[in-house]
């Protein structure tokens, strides 16, 4: 028997959607160990997000609020995570940036081993959980298994379906905030400058629509009325993420955001191995390019040969004409 | 400032989808691609560069940079090539890949870190072969150091760096002072991301990217000293935490239609697809 802790993502004073694919892995874990699932919410004034955590089937719901915990540092965080999870067979969040910052902080002080980013949890071999995960860019899958008495690891959101809610609520219990490593006297939190948007989440959308370097200045302008049609997410390859016509989270590839929407249209995208990455999953993938050899084609259900300033228009008010 | 960057060489990432995984699943066969220099590696030697010159007089070196990697002997082609660029000594940890994982490496080199006394050490996010993103958090754990991971912007200041790391729904500026950690992301190499306290930062700007190096500098760099380490000195358990046990292909996807224009595209979408 074995058990499992899920980290919770906190922003804004609400759980983030991230915690729900960890919560989804943690639930197939503990039934393959015979085991049970806690989740730990931690931060400043968490009480909020914890009775959101409470519905998510887990035993118990601990919660670690303390108001040095306000501003993230995974060297404030750390120290609490790793003394709540060294009492697991297994401590789970979600690879987002702030899950991937911690978790492998915490693999670090547990001496434990850390799989990054899995997409599956196979069914057990010679009695140990047993990961996917992809490499090189998707071109690849590994099977791994941990070797160490905690595991730690994080799973792509796009590959796990979030955890529903459910009407029972767990039980909420109060853990000790252990102090921070020493390293933190050398460390602190200046500002965070977000960047808001009224659009779902990229990693929680249905549709998401794409822009890349072609579109130039004109970036939002064409593709907001395009998005607005569909309530889509808006994304980005990494060319226009660099050259500033959006911002960088918007960023899909390899080592940006991971998505596998319902309905995915590339915009003056070229195609990029590492920018597939980011985005093969997806079920229908639609791509606007001026090119015909553009190798974004290799991967595209529907794609249409044409000058985006034109066509995406045009394409525009035929959706919503189609729809009316 | 004295810097340690860390160094991986990975299968040309731009072939990377001509990878092959044998029916057998018992490697990952790279056949036929070159080896180069994991690019948030080089990312991270730029910006280690940027942080010990004056921008405006590049020739003149303000700290020491040394370099490290973990492969067989001709894993110091990655190494040379950084020693070139201007890169100062290099370190080669005596192993190969199968053999070692995240934890082996951040150990390893805090080990390094413990001889060499860095001011900062400097890495890529993610090495692009395994997608693994973790050495420099677990490295910064075991060295009980201030990490500031995701950089896009660094600027030096007295005793430290302010740090603008890449996050979900914005930039989250943190301030470390040295010695201290610092893993980098793909903006780090715009041309007004990277700033000593010395380059005068409202008038310079770098160059798009990383900076080649020249001709006269190759040669010179195989005159610069090369060290090699045994793993085994660096690290007594070297067990493998992570186990790898075998790999898949990837399922394919084929290719669909073209559609001569607009209409055909929304007509395919509403009746096809049914997504509108
Ligand atoms: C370490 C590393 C990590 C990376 N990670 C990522 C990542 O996570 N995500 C990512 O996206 N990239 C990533 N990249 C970059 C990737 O290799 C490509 O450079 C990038 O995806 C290209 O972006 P793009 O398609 O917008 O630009 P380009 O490749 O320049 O393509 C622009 C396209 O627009 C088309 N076009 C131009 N004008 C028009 C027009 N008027 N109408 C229609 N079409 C037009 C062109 O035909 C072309 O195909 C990474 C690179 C490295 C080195
Ligand atoms: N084998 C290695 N040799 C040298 N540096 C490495 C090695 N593995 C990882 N690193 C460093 O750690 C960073 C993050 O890699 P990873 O955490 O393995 O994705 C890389 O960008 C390198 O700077």
């Amino acid at each position: 028997m074995g058990n499992v802790l899920v980290l919770a993502e906190v922003a804004e004073g609400k759980l983030r959607k991230t915690t729900h694919s960890a919560v989804t892995f943690a639930r197939d874990a503990a039934a393959q160990l015979g085991g049970t699932y806690d989740i730990l919410v931690i931060g400043a004034g968490v009480d909020g997000p914890a009775a959101e955590a409470a519905k998510l089937g887990a035993q118990k719901v601990l919660v670690a609020d303390d108001a040095s915990l306000e501003n993230y540092l995974a060297e404030t965080y750390a120290p609490t995570v790793a003394e709540v999870g060294k009492g697991y067979q297994v401590v789970v969040g979600t690879a987002s940036p702030f899950g991937k910052d911690l978790l492998a902080r915490v693999a670090g002080k547990l001496d434990a081993g850390y799989a990054s980013d899995i997409v599956s949890l196979l069914p057990q071999e010679n009695g140990k959980l047993t990961y996917k995960r992809p490499i090189y860019a998707g071109n690849a899958f590994v099977i791994c298994q941990l070797e160490s008495p905690v595991e730690i690891v994080s799973v792509r959101q796009s590959a796990f379906d979030p955890a529903a809610e459910g009407d029972g609520a767990a039980a909420t219990e109060k853990v000790a905030v252990v102090g921070p490593s020493s390293a933190l006297d050398r460390v602190s939190w200046v500002t965070f400058n977000s960047v808001k948007s009224e659009r779902p989440e990229l990693t929680e959308a249905d549709v998401v629509i794409a822009g890349g370097r072609a579109l130039k200045e004109q970036f939002y302008d064409i593709l907001n009325p395009l998005a607005d049609e569909f309530s889509a997410a808006i994304g980005a390859s990494r060319a226009a993420c660099d050259a500033g016509y959006c911002a960088p989270d918007l960023q899909i590839g390899q080592t940006g955001k991971i998505v596998a929407p319902g309905l995915y249209i590339a915009v003056g995208i070229s195609g990029a191995i590492q920018h597939l990455a980011g985005m093969k999953s997806s079920k229908v993938i639609v791509a606007i390019n001026k090119d015909e050899e553009a190798p974004i084609y290799q991967i595209t259900d529907y794609g249409l040969v044409a000058d985006l300033f034109k066509a995406v228009p045009e394409f525009t008010d035929k959706v919503k004409a189609a729809r009316a | 400032m004295k810097i340690l960057v860390p160094l991986k060489r990975v299968a040309d990432p731009d072939n990377a989808n001509k990878v092959k995984v044998p029916a057998d699943g018992s490697k990952v066969d790279t056949a036929g691609l070159e080896w180069k220099a994991n690019p948030f590696d080089e990312y991270a030697l730029e910006t280690a560069l940027r942080l010990t010159e004056d921008g405006k007089a590049q020739k003149k070196r303000l700290g020491e940079i040394v370099v490290v990697t973990f492969g067989p002997k001709d894993t110091e082609a990655t190494l040379r090539a950084a020693l070139a660029t201007g890169a100062d000594r290099a370190i080669r940890v005596e192993t190969d890949d199968d053999h070692i994982d995240g934890i082996i490496v951040a150990k390893a080199l805090a080990k390094i870190v413990a001889e060499e006394k860095p001011d900062l050490v400097m890495l890529g996010k993610q090495q692009v072969d395994g997608d693994t993103n973790q050495v420099g958090q677990i490295l910064a754990e075991l060295l009980d150091w201030p990490m500031a991971t995701f950089a896009g912007t660094v600027q030096e200041e007295d005793g430290g760096l302010l740090v603008g790391r890449e996050v979900d729904g914005g930039q989250l500026d943190v301030r470390v002072k040295l010695p201290a950690l610092v893993t980098v992301d793909l903006r780090v190499v715009n041309p007004t991301s990277v700033y000593s306290k010395v380059t005068d930062k409202s008038k310079f700007k770098y160059a798009e990217g990383v900076r080649f190096a020249p001709l006269p500098a190759i040669m010179k760099a195989r005159k610069k000293p090369l060290a090699v380490k045994n793993l085994g000195d660096l690290v007594e358990d070297t067990a493998l935490r992570v186990k790898y046990l075998r790999y898949e292909a990837p399922p394919e996807r084929a290719a669909g239609v073209r559609v001569p224009d607009v209409d055909a595209l929304v007509d395919k979408l509403k009746n096809e697809a049914k997504v509108l």
